[in-house]
């Protein structure tokens, strides 16, 4: 008999999902199904794959513009074109019971009501496995797209500004409807108590909403925000709005190289300092993208070929090597105190099977990750976070 | 002899509104995924056309307080379609998605995500709305002007239109040998400049399996119908009367001409209740049982608040229709009415004469307030055995009163699993509905012509 495990890890095993990997030549190799990306089982096979390998939760990429990469507009040898990323994730929902699904978000173009009940629904489909990922617009292709503002008119503050209004809009409708506000009072008809639903009158400086949500409140009370920092500005969101802050450990971002694990660590914490955070801290988890091989010699010789064909630019760190590689680099995050890290396969078709078959269980085996899932539970179970009491609630 | 004509049947999940029943023991979560799974795969089994899931984006008010008498609460629509597109197979997903709180980029990129995470089984139900009172929840709050409110929908669905045909069908190539991803660089360019929108770039997704989804609009209005005419797949009316049925349905098949369409290129699909029972008489005291949940007592005065612009809450009823006027000095449009978030008051348009016919019925009849409103409001499409259901539904489809139905049930999520069981074999033994799926996709269910390519449309 198996005994019951924990369903929380002390360390986080997380997959980045980006078409068929993160590397931009990975659509030519072998089985990568380049075509594939735009039907559901593609997804499905990938998200399952990432639950069979223990993976507390996956991240789904998403932006407007049909190039994935900035400088790949009008060139016709990139892979192009993307799915909406929350439809995606609802899609899989279903199809999966423990694995989180964290789809990416961009605030800047988007209505908070509307991602609110959309990121609810969510986690209504999904029993409470519910997050989303936040990420801001500065591209000018974007905002031709929706010509409701001209790009480089507002500073990268007031975009990471509008972001957090963004989210603290979205938690305000998932606190709207208390958790009891359905009644079904036959005697005097009410269907709801309406002394349980509340108005969240937010006034901004892009957007004014009154409220409350059409969604009651979803099963985790509050779905995980998450974000990716490399930079003040973006730490100062994630401390301010998210509940899980992605870093780039040696990795490099806009202004420069982002720092070793420990760096970024300080770097999340201080912002929490900064900006005055309460509640739970930051859970901070390093991403790395990875190119996995038997050996380090075979993955820096794949990673060379891959790069003749298009070259690799990334923000996070790149690991070309074995299993063990990546296995001592994360447990060298762990010592550094990061809670977790999200991979970035390079070639999702050989590395994603890697991460979850060869890797995961390395993980395990040094005792930082779950070795077996337990009962099916919430993102915030898996992650240790405690379900919110409603702002609105009064006792 | 005329060919028999095939019926389209839709099942819409029960809504927002008085006629869906929570207080029965039988009736289960409104927002729970399992409640949407049993209907949609009901539905499924049953082999209908279409699910379908309407659209609310605030709250009701009455009295300047949260409308608290009917089921509340729903999950954003397209998120809840594309999770059932992972527990069926077949069945089309539509639903409905707002013009004005809503950008073209963003409405076509997630339809488009529909209709490829489905294999082709999406549809648009295209709504206007100016009003501001649902603008309070939205970048752009009520700014929309009343009378731009159709124009910012043809256009919005003109636009996604073309953001849809911006990709050749066959515009990615994906060959890992030759590195040619893309048939020609600049697949999904597009420009549109109108009225409400300024955009350009490119569409981010290939073309889906259907081309794109099927286009639905509720036009019971002069422009309704014209828009229909011109634009969409099928038509949902009120019209589910028999003889204003085909009134409606010989209208708007003759419009299609004009705008160079044949006759079954738009379905007509009526939204119709029914009630059924092991015998008539059973059915009709199931459909009195019914209206009487449906209109409880504060629904009734609720609904009378609706007419008479007034609180009534002072009013029994149980006592007779209120003997004096509506209040009519704020038109139900400007904001200043006692209803808010709530289509339906604007079929009120002259509030005393509706009040007045409301008080002669009660009068020649001796009906309460309730039973007055349950009389008006709360009168079930078909009442009967399944027999005479089948026969009622296939007539009025053989004879040209509608192509179909979109059928409502009363009770969550299990008022589909009767029709399904009792009344749909009935309907294929008449050889009027199919007993397998035919196609894959919606546009097939639905007997429309594939799309020509945009390759073809050009040439």
């Amino acid at each position: 008999m198996t005994p019951p495990l924990p369903a929380m890890a002390p360390f986080h095993l997380a997959i980045a999902l980006d078409g068929t990997g993160w590397h931009p030549a990975s659509w030519r190799e072998p089985g990568a199904r380049p075509a594939d990306q735009f039907g559901a089982d593609f997804w499905v096979e990938q998200v399952r794959e990432a639950e069979n390998g223990l993976a507390t939760f996956v991240t789904i990429e998403d932006g407007f513009t049909a190039a994935r990469v900035p400088g790949d507009e009008g060139r016709s040898d990139r892979a192009q074109g993307r799915l909406d990323a929350t439809l995606i994730a609802q899609r899989v929902g279903p199809t999966t019971e423990h694995v989180g699904i964290v789809p990416t978000v961009v605030a800047t173009h988007t209505e908070p009501f509307h991602v609110s009940t959309q990121i609810a629904t969510l986690d209504w489909v999904t029993s409470g496995r519910a997050g989303e990922r936040i990420k801001v617009s500065t591209g000018d292709a974007e905002y031709a797209l929706f010509g409701r503002r001209q790009p480089g008119t507002e500073s990268r503050d007031a975009l990471f500004d509008e972001a957090a209004d963004h989210v603290e809009v979205q938690r305000r409708l998932w606190d709207s409807w208390e958790d009891d506000a359905e009644i079904r009072d036959v005697a005097t008809g009410r269907f709801v108590d309406r002394d349980k639903l509340h108005y969240i009158d937010f006034v901004g400086t892009h957007f004014a909403v009154r409220g409350p949500s059409i969604t009651p409140r979803p099963p985790q009370g509050q779905p995980v925000v998450t974000a990716l920092a490399h930079v003040d500005t973006a730490y100062r969101l994630a401390a301010r709005a998210a509940d899980v802050v992605f870093t780039t450990p040696d990795g490099t971002g806009r202004d420069g190289p982002t720092g070793d694990a420990a760096t970024t660590l300080a770097a999340a914490r201080a912002a929490e300092r900064e900006v005055g955070r309460t509640g739970e801290p930051l859970v901070v988890v390093g991403d790395l993208l990875v190119l996995l091989d038997d050996d380090a010699a075979g993955a820096r010789a794949q990673l060379s070929r891959l790069d003749a064909v298009a070259p690799l630019r990334s923000d996070a760190a790149v690991l070309a090597g074995s299993v063990t590689d990546v296995a001592d680099t994360l447990e060298s995050w762990a010592a550094a105190g990061l809670t977790g890290a999200r991979l970035r396969p390079a070639v999702a078709t050989n590395d994603l099977p890697r991460i979850t078959r060869e890797l995961a269980p390395e993980l395990a085996r040094r005792g930082l990750t779950r070795g077996a899932w337990g009962e099916p539970g919430s993102l915030r179970d898996l992650l240790g976070l405690p379900r919110p009491a409603d702002r609105y609630a009064h006792a | 002899m005329k060919p028999r004509k095939r019926i389209h049947l839709a099942a819409h999940f029960p809504g927002v509104n008085n006629t869906t029943v929570w207080g029965d023991p039988a009736s289960g979560s409104h927002i729970a995924f399992s409640s949407f799974r049993h209907f949609a795969q009901t539905a499924e089994r049953a082999k209908f056309d279409f699910l379908f899931l309407a659209e609310g984006l605030r709250l009701r008010e009455q009295g300047g307080r949260i409308y608290d008498l009917d089921v509340m609460g729903r999950p954003d629509n397209v998120s809840i379609l594309m999770a059932l597109a992972a527990v069926t197979d077949r069945i089309g997903l539509a639903g409905t998605v707002n013009s004005t709180f809503n950008e073209p980029l963003d409405v076509a990129r997630k339809l488009a995500t529909l209709d490829h995470l489905s294999a082709g089984r999406a549809a648009w139900n295209v709504v206007t709305s100016w009003d501001e009172f649902t603008g309070e929840n939205f970048r752009r709050g009520g700014y929309l002007p009343k009378d731009k409110r159709y124009l910012r929908a043809q256009e919005m669905l003109s636009t996604a239109q073309a953001l849809w045909d911006s990709w050749d069908s066959d515009g990615i190539v994906a060959d890992p040998a030759s590195g040619e991803f893309l048939r020609r660089p600049d697949e999904g360019a597009f420009e549109i400049h109108s009225d409400q929108f300024d955009i350009a770039g490119r569409f981010p997704l290939p073309r889906s399996p259907q081309g794109r989804p099927v286009i639905i609009q509720a036009g019971d209005s002069e422009e309704g119908r014209e828009f229909a005419a011109h634009s969409a797949d099928a038509i949902f009316t009120r019209h589910a009367e028999f003889t204003a049925g085909q009134e409606f349905y010989a209208d708007v098949k003759a419009r299609l001409a004009r705008f160079g369409r044949r006759h079954e290129d738009l379905k007509i699909l009526p939204a119709a209740t029914f009630v059924l029972g092991d015998t008539e008489s059973e059915a009709a005291e199931n459909a009195r049982q019914v209206q009487y949940q449906q209109v409880g007592p504060q629904t009734a005065i609720a609904f009378a608040e609706q007419v008479w612009n007034l609180d009534l809450s002072d009013v029994d009823p149980d006592g007779p229709v209120p003997s004096f006027d509506p209040k009519t000095e704020d038109d139900v449009d400007s904001g200043g009415h006692i209803s808010k978030g709530r289509a339906s008051v604007r079929m009120y348009r002259d509030p005393v004469a509706t009040a007045n016919e409301w008080r002669e019925l009660g009068e020649a009849e001796g009906l309460s307030l309730r039973e007055v409103v349950i009389r008006k409001n709360g009168r079930h499409t078909f009442v009967g055995t399944p027999q005479r259901v089948a026969d009622t539904i296939d007539r009025f489809v053989q004879e040209d009163a509608s192509d179909g139905f979109v059928l409502v049930p009363h009770i969550t999520p299990g008022g589909m699993d009767a029709f399904a069981d009792q009344v749909v074999p009935l309907l294929q033994e008449k050889g009027s509905f199919r007993t397998e799926y035919e196609g894959t996709t919606l546009r097939e269910h639905l007997g429309l012509a594939p799309l020509r390519s945009d390759a073809l449309a050009q040439s």
